[in-house]
């Protein structure tokens, strides 16, 4: 079942054709087979947020996504959420409001943050909050996330 | 110059007179920084940053010109465990006197090359100054010889400031790991890439004592596996993550093993642990403690419980091992790497005179880690797989279901409290708590500790979990002494020394569960007295840092403002582990159909304040994790297999339960630095419980505090 040609998808912007198994999860292959380290596994069941990634424009679990289901697709992970080295927004806000201790559930948040910003730019509290109801934090710091997100949208721009 | 040539040794901490050569803590890397390297590691706490700064300010240089180094059994010095809210108060007194050892060699280093004298020759912000001259801090280190024995340095010489408060040490700091780790850059231990890296998986047991019996015919065609079985310990290595993905599917199922129902009954956990065998623990006995109450005195007493926790790390487990010739190199996120070296030397027969050199340990950081999880063991698994490939490192992450059911518990734990009261006041105080073990670290009991182990052919010992001393905080007992003047007082801990279920140590230990029996009494007999809860433990108490840090979280809290019905405020308060930080939390929760904890205000003592938004953020973590073991979890299991094992079985915490935290810090700049880490656990558990009795009149004395435990409360006090 191993394919002659791959499957082709864009990653961050850039075409590529990743020649792992079809059946692949999506984050298996964004780690190994294509470098990108940032987006973490945390559950391998979709249920933590750990692994969040954009699939065109949805936020999905990378890891319940097979890589057949990205086929065409356009992926975006957090490594291409900042603008030529540039954080963006929402981590810039995270990294000024030290909202965060371990960081390891950190890149799930940005990108589904980042992708309720692009809808809604001005959500308040209880918005962000129940938008992130799917992605776990372990060390207590949801608080801290939700004002940062919220902070993103008062400022003025 | 001091007459002194030799600094006392009382006067050095024990971390450096275990760790005196120089280059152990200092050494200036490549790039031009000077790397510091302890013995205590990052879990997300922020302490390589609290450090930085400590160490900064001792060396005489800019915390952007300090590098912290991962600790390491070879390089670096060993001390201890990253445990117990111990790291500020270890590492951070070892870094001032090493920081002050090493701006005094580099100062005499500038006295010798410009030959003036040494008493003279500044040390300021990475400069060395005598009168126009100046140098670089780094340029002078780097001609100071790493292998210098502390102990020969002579601080009282050179008046080097080895305690005073410095320029960094105050301030919040940020903190420098978490770029990487908010910028998705590779920084944890799963983000290792060595090169040829493998792949490896553990296929555990089913459940706590079954064996493997045998492997079905298996077909892992082109799959390039290499299989590994000793025992009932099997497991593999691939070379790319999906084929061990899918390796370890095919050959999960074509293991065959015998079970065994071992567990106790999941709703009968107090009798479980309450049935011994026991080891007691007599921690106090007063004259009286154990006599009938005085005359004209009432009592009242309780029964609290939690049940089985897990420490839920957001990341799984994760080891990498590579077995070059004679030298074993192992990378973990363990908490105690010397110690989980010396564990593996006992745990493989390795040739004794090839050992310690042959095996080092380094640290990688992961997830957060709230104790003894289950790191070693995955640093184990990833040993023993990459035997089979020599020269090949072996990654091995553990499955999310593994590491919620596998990992080390936090121990189940039931207290039967009462208190005499007379005249408004509590006049004998009695408190048994039964619990599993707190510590089962590795090397602990002269065992190594390590999972894989236990299920080895020949398999290692896996004693019941034992405690730290009750010099060391303790473990079942922790924090079983009330602070308050509460008359005769008896303390015991009553642990189980045989069990299935593997317990070890969990943020705050067994001070989580006696508090929250404590600060729960304590206001049972304040209601039976007829006085408010604030103004009863103040009454009762007589050291000025617990009344200060009492009052001001009442007093921010609003405590006695009107609030809705089904609303309530209570407090919780302690000193954790009696000699540690002070912390009261009151806790607003709504509880109508559900147990909703609104705000947490705060008030935290923990002397000189290294980094005031470091330590608002552990308090503020560790009162939201500590919400969440009290009003969700809850370990499941049936008599054979733990049965919660995933996020759905095991819930946490999430966005929108989580409450407000304020916090406020009482900074005692003269005083010692107090970790602050395990402060908030005890006191919020029982914060809660106090606020929910204050809102609805009903007492939930088993956590978790769920609506339907709630509920159980109002019908069992209907029935009463």
């Amino acid at each position: 079942m191993v394919p002659v040609t791959g499957t082709e998808l864009t990653v961050n912007g850039d075409r590529v054709v990743a020649a792992s198994d079809p059946n692949t999860p999506l984050l298996t292959v964004l780690r190994n087979e294509l470098g990108l380290l940032g987006t973490r596994f945390g559950c391998g069941m979709g249920l933590c947020g750990a692994c969040f990634v954009r699939l065109d424009g949805h936020v999905v679990a990378s890891c319940d996504t097979p890589l057949s289901q990205a086929a065409g697709a356009e992926v975006v992970t957090v490594e291409g959420l900042s603008d030529h080295g540039r954080p963006h927004p929402v981590q810039q806000a995270i990294l000024d409001g030290q909202a965060a201790q371990c960081g390891f559930c950190i890149s799930g948040i940005v990108v589904r943050a980042a992708a309720l910003l692009d809808e809604n730019p001005a959500p308040d509290e209880a918005t962000v909050a129940a938008v992130l109801d799917r992605n776990l934090c372990r060390c207590g710091v949801q608080r801290r996330i939700i004002e940062a997100v919220v902070g993103i949208g008062r400022e003025p721009r | 110059m001091s007459e002194s040539t030799q600094v006392s040794p009382t006067t050095v901490p024990a971390d450096v007179l275990a760790n005196p050569r120089l280059g152990s803590w200092i050494s200036v890397t490549d790039d031009g920084l000077i790397g510091v390297r302890v013995g205590k590691v990052e879990l997300g706490q922020g302490i390589l940053t609290a450090l930085a700064q400590i160490a900064a300010d001792a060396l005489g240089v800019p915390v952007a010109l300090v590098r912290m180094l991962a600790a390491h059994t070879q390089l670096g010095p060993d001390e201890g465990l990253t445990a117990g809210s111990m790291s500020t108060a270890q590492a951070g007194v070892a870094l001032r006197h090493v920081g002050a050892a090493m701006q005094t060699l580099v100062a005499e280093a500038a006295a010798t090359t410009w030959q003036v004298p040494l008493d003279h020759v500044r040390v300021t912000d990475g400069s060395v100054r005598y009168g126009e001259r100046s140098a670089s801090f780094v340029q002078l280190a780097r001609t100071v010889s790493l292998d210098t024995d502390l102990l020969s340095v002579d601080l009282r010489a050179t008046r080097r400031d080895v305690t005073g408060q410095g320029r960094a040490v105050g301030s919040s700091h940020a903190r420098l790991d978490l770029p990487d780790k908010v910028l998705g850059r590779p920084r944890y231990i799963a983000d290792l890439r060595p090169e040829g890296l493998r792949f490896g998986r553990v296929i555990r047991p089913p459940s706590p004592g079954a064996r493997l019996d045998g492997l079905d015919e298996i077909k892992l065609l082109g799959l390039d596996v290499e299989v590994v079985r000793d025992g009932s310990f099997l497991g593999l290595v691939a070379p790319s993550e999906d084929r061990a993905d899918r390796a370890a599917e095919e050959l999960r199922a074509a293991a065959r093993w015998s079970e065994q129902d071992l567990l106790p009954d999941e709703d009968a956990v107090a009798e479980f642990l309450r049935a011994g065998p026991h080891d007691e623990i007599e921690v106090m006995s007063e004259d009286g403690s154990l006599e009938d109450p005085p005359a004209g005195a009432s009592t009242v007493s309780g029964t609290y419980s939690r049940p089985f926790l897990v420490h839920a790390s957001i990341a799984p487990s994760c080891g990498v091992a590579r077995w070059d010739g004679d030298t074993l190199h192992v990378w973990s996120h363990s908490q105690g790497i010397h110690r989980l070296r010396d564990a593996i030397v006992a745990a493989l027969p390795l040739d004794p005179e090839q050992v310690p050199e042959q095996v080092i340990v380094e640290h990688v950081e992961n997830a957060g880690c709230y104790g003894h999880n289950a790191a070693d063991d995955a640093a184990f698994d990833a040993v023993l797989l990459a035997r089979a490939v020599p020269g090949v490192p072996v990654q091995v992450r553990w499955s999310r279901q593994d590491e919620l059911t596998w990992g080390p518990l936090a121990s189940a734990m039931v207290v039967d409290v009462s208190a005499h009261l007379r005249d408004g006041r509590v006049v004998g105080w009695r408190h048994d708590v039964w619990s599993q073990g707190h510590s089962a670290r590795p090397t602990y009991a002269g065992a190594p500790g390590l999972l894989a182990g236990h299920h080895l052919a020949d398999p290692l010992p896996a004693p019941a979990a034992g405690d730290p001393p009750l010099t060391g905080g303790a473990g079942t007992t922790r924090n079983a002494v009330p602070i308050y003047d509460v008359g005769p007082r008896h303390v015991a801990g009553h642990r189980l020394n045989r069990t299935p279920l593997r317990s070890s140590a969990m943020r705050a230990l067994g001070a989580f569960t006696n508090v929250f029996a404590i600060e729960s009494l304590m206001d049972e007999a304040a209601a039976l007295a007829g006085i408010d809860p604030v103004a009863f433990r103040r009454a009762h108490l007589s050291d000025p840092r617990a009344v200060e840090v009492l009052e001001t979280a009442a007093e921010l809290a609003g405590w006695g403002r009107d609030l809705p019905d089904d609303t309530g405020l209570g407090i919780g308060f302690a000193r954790y582990k009696d000699k540690g930080a002070y912390c009261a939390v009151v806790a607003e929760v709504a509880a109508d159909h559900e147990v909703r904890v609104r705000r947490l205000t705060i008030a935290v003592d923990v002397g000189l304040v290294v980094n005031p938004d470091g330590v608002r953020n552990q308090i503020e973590g560790g009162a939201t994790q500590a919400t969440s073991w009290t009003t969700k979890e809850r370990v499941r299991f049936d008599r054979r297999r733990i049965t919660s094992d995933d996020w759905e079985s095991y819930p946490i915490l999430r966005f929108s339960e989580a409450p407000l935290v304020g916090v406020h810090l009482i900074d005692r700049p003269d005083l010692p630095s107090l970790g602050a880490g395990e402060a908030a656990q005890g006191p919020t558990a029982a914060a809660i419980a106090n606020a929910v009795h204050a809102a609805l009149g009903v007492r939930v004395r088993d956590l978790p505090i769920t609506a339907a435990a709630v509920v159980a409360a109002i019908e069992g006090e209907v029935t009463r």
